[in-house]
C-alpha cells in the first residue's frame, strides 16, 4: 500500500494526536511522513495470515498485588502538586472543558 | 585524578587501599565537566558541587564495602531523580523536578554510587545520533565533528570524557549499544524485564530496557548485579534470580557455539571495513575455543519496518499524557522528531489503518522473535556488527529521518524479540571506535558477560 499524505490528511492526524501543526510545517512533515509510511507499508507484502500477534515478550500473565494501602506507592499531596503551574486549595487548576 | 584511565574495578581497589578518596574522584569528575561540558554538550544538569563533596565525604567515612562505594555515575535524563531536574532531553520537561527516584536510581544510591548529573539525549529517546535533543547536540569525544550515537548520547560521552566511571541509558532500539559502539565502551541492553522500568520516562513500553555503559565488561557486569531483579513497582520484571555476574567471568570459550547471521552480512550500505573487523573478532573468538557456525535470521529484511510501526504506536500512546495541564510545557513544545513519531503512531493505530499497520507488524514481531528462538536452538550467542557505518558527521542525516532510522538495522531486531545484547569494542577505523554485539537468548546476560570478558582480555582494544 502506498501512502501519500495530503495536506488535509496531515491536519487530520495532527488533530487526532492533539498536536497543533502550523500550516507552513505541513509540506515537509507530509513528505517525511509519506516516506516513512511507504517504507513501513512494505510489511503488508509479507504473507502473515495465520500468524499470531505478539504484544509482549515476557510471557508473564496477570501480575497482581494485594489490594491494600501501600504508603511506599503514594505521594503526599504536597509532592503530587510539586510541579503544578497553578493550584487551588490542594488541587490542580486546569482549563475549563465546558 | 585521571578519571579517563580508571575502571570501577581499579577505583574500588584504590579506595579500599586508601590510595585516594571519593572526594578526589568527585573533584576529578567536576574538573572534566568544567573542561569539556561547554564544548561537548554532555550533561544537562550537574548536581551542586558542595552537595557532591558532602556525599563523597560521607562515603569516605565508610570502609567502601558496598558494591559501588564512591563510584561517580551519570544518569540519562529519562531516569527520575528525587529533587533533581529530569528533562527527557525535551523542552516539554525543561522545568520538571521529580519527587521520587526511579527504582534503578534508588538501587545505585543504596549501592554507594554518587550521582554526578543528568546526561543529554535525543528527546524522549527518539534518535540514533543525539541530534534530536531539544538542547545542544552532544559531540563525539573521538571526533567532535561527529555524533556520539544515540539516544543515550550524553551518557556515552560522559564516560569517555571522564565525567564519571559509568552511565545509565535506556535501549528501545539502539540507544545504549550504538553510543557505546561510537564511544568505545561496553554497553548492555538487558533482557526485557530484567531491570525495572519504574520511574524511567517511557518511550515504547513493550520494548524499553534499562542498561548502562562502562569501560570494561567486568564493570558492566558489576552494575548489572545492582540494577537487575524483580521490582514490585514494575509488573513486567521477572521473578528470576539475579546471578553474581562477576563470578562467571574468566571462563574458557571452548564448546561455546557462536552464530553468524548470513543476512547481516548482506545488508547494503555496510562499511566493508566494519565487516572485516567483525570477521577478525570472530577469528579471535575461534582462537579462544569458540565454534563459529552460519545461521539464518530470515526476517531481518522486514525488522525495521516492523519496528517503525510498533514503536511509534507505543510512543504516540505514551506521549499522549504530556498535555501540559498538570505540569510541563504544552504539546506545542514537542520537537520535530517527537511530532513525527506521534503522528506515525497515531496513523498506524487509527481506524481504517490499524489492521494494515499495527496488527500486521504485531504478527511480524512473532516471526522475528521466532527467528531468534530457532537460532538459539543451534548456537549460544550471535555475533553481529553494532553499526553499519562509522560515527557519522553531525548534520549528515538530520534532515532525512528515514536514513537516520536505518542506522539501527543491526540493533533494532533484538528489541523486537526482547533478548539481551552486549556491545563490546572491537577496534578502530580511522581512529574511530567500532563495536560488535554479542546477542543471546532471554536471561543470558551471564553468558554474554563471560564471552565478552574473554574477548576483551584477549584483544584489549581499550588501550
Amino acid at each position: 500500500m502506498s501512502a501519500s499524505l495530503t495536506f488535509s490528511d496531515s491536519l487530520h492526524i495532527a488533530k487526532l494526536a492533539n498536536l497543533l501543526i502550523k500550516d507552513e510545517e505541513i509540506p515537509l512533515l507530509a513528505s517525511q511522513l509519506s516516506a516513512i509510511l511507504n517504507f513501513v507499508g512494505k510489511l503488508q507484502e509479507l504473507p502473515s495470515s495465520g500468524v499470531a500477534e505478539t504484544s509482549q515478550v515476557t510471557g508473564l500473565v496477570n501480575v497482581y498485588r494485594e489490594d491494600e494501602i501501600d504508603k511506599s506507592r503514594m505521594l503526599s499531596q504536597k509532592d503530587a502538586l510539586g510541579n503544578a503551574k497553578a493550584t487551588h486549595d490542594g488541587f490542580f487548576v486546569v482549563p475549563a472543558v465546558l | 585524578m585521571n578519571i579517563q584511565k580508571l575502571t570501577i574495578f581499579s577505583t574500588l581497589e584504590g579506595l579500599r587501599n586508601k590510595q585516594f578518596t571519593a572526594v578526589d574522584l568527585v573533584q576529578g569528575c567536576l574538573a572534566n565537566i568544567k573542561k569539556y561540558n561547554d564544548d561537548y554538550h554532555v550533561l544537562l544538569t550537574v548536581v551542586d558541587e558542595d552537595a557532591l563533596r558532602a556525599d563523597a565525604k560521607e562515603i569516605d567515612k565508610t570502609d567502601y564495602s558496598r558494591p559501588l562505594s564512591g563510584i561517580p555515575i551519570v544518569l540519562k535524563d529519562l531516569f527520575s531523580t528525587d529533587g533533581l531536574r529530569t528533562t527527557a532531553g525535551s523542552k516539554v520537561l525543561e522545568n520538571y523536578t521529580p519527587v521520587y527516584d526511579a527504582t534503578v536510581v534508588r538501587k545505585l544510591k543504596e549501592a554507594g554510587a554518587i550521582i554526578i548529573g543528568k546526561a543529554n539525549q535525543d528527546a524522549w529517546g527518539h534518535g540514533s545520533s543525539g541530534e534530536n535533543t531539544d538542547y545542544k547536540p552532544t559531540k563525539n569525544p573521538f571526533d567532535p565533528s561527529r555524533v556520539p550515537g544515540g539516544s543515550s548520547s550524553g551518557s556515552a560521552a560522559a564516560v569517555a570524557l571522564g565525567m564519571c566511571l559509568a552511565a545509565t541509558g535506556t535501549d528501545t532500539g539502539s540507544s545504549v549499544r550504538l553510543p557505546a559502539a561510537f564511544c568505545n565502551l561496553v554497553g548492555l541492553k538487558p533482557t526485557y524485564g530484567r531491570v525495572s522500568r519504574y520511574g524511567i520516562i517511557a518511550m515504547a513500553s513493550s520494548f524499553d530496557t534499562i542498561g548502562h555503559m562502562t569501560k570494561t565488561v567486568y564493570d558492566n557486569a558489576l552494575i548489572c548485579e545492582v540494577t537487575a531483579g524483580k521490582d514490585a513497582f514494575d509488573g513486567t520484571t521477572a521473578d528470576i534470580p539475579v546471578p553474581k555476574y562477576t563470578a562467571h567471568l574468566g571462563k574458557t570459550l571452548s564448546g561455546v557455539k557462536v552464530g553468524i547471521p548470513k543476512e547481516y552480512f548482506e545488508i547494503k550500505g555496510t562499511d566493508p571495513r566494519i565487516s572485516d573487523l567483525t570477521r577478525k573478532a570472530l577469528d579471535a573468538l575461534a582462537a579462544l575455543g569458540a565454534q563459529i557456525l552460519d545461521i539464518s535470521l530470515p526476517h531481518t529484511n522486514v525488522a525495521m519496518e516492523c519496528y517503525y510501526i510498533l514503536v511509534p504506536s507505543e510512543v504516540s500512546s505514551n506521549l499522549a499524557r504530556f498535555d501540559g495541564v498538570r505540569y510541563g510545557g504544552g504539546r506545542d513544545t514537542f520537537g520535530a522528531e517527537a511530532k513525527r513519531r506521534i503522528m506515525i503512531g497515531t496513523y498506524a493505530l487509527s481506524s481504517g489503518y490499524y489492521d494494515a499497520f499495527y496488527k500486521t507488524a504485531s504478527k511480524v514481531r512473532t516471526l522475528i522473535k521466532k527467528d531468534f528462538d530457532d537460532a538459539f536452538t543451534k548456537v549460544d550467542v550471535i555475533v553481529a556488527p553494532s553499526s553499519p557505518t562509522l560515527p557519522f558527521k553531525i548534520g549528515e542525516k538530520s534532515n532525512d529521518p528515514l536514513a537516520m532510522y536505518l542506522s539501527d538495522i543491526f540493533v533494532c531486531p533484538v528489541n523486537i524479540a526482547g533478548i539481551p545484547t552486549l556491545n563490546v569494542p572491537c577496534g578502530f577505523i580511522e581512529k574511530l571506535p567500532v563495536g560488535i554485539q554479542l546477542i543471546g537468548p532471554q536471561w543470558s546476560e551471564e553468558k554474554l558477560f563471560s564471552i565478552g570478558n574473554a574477548y576483551e582480555l584477549h584483544t584489549n582494544h581499550r588501550d
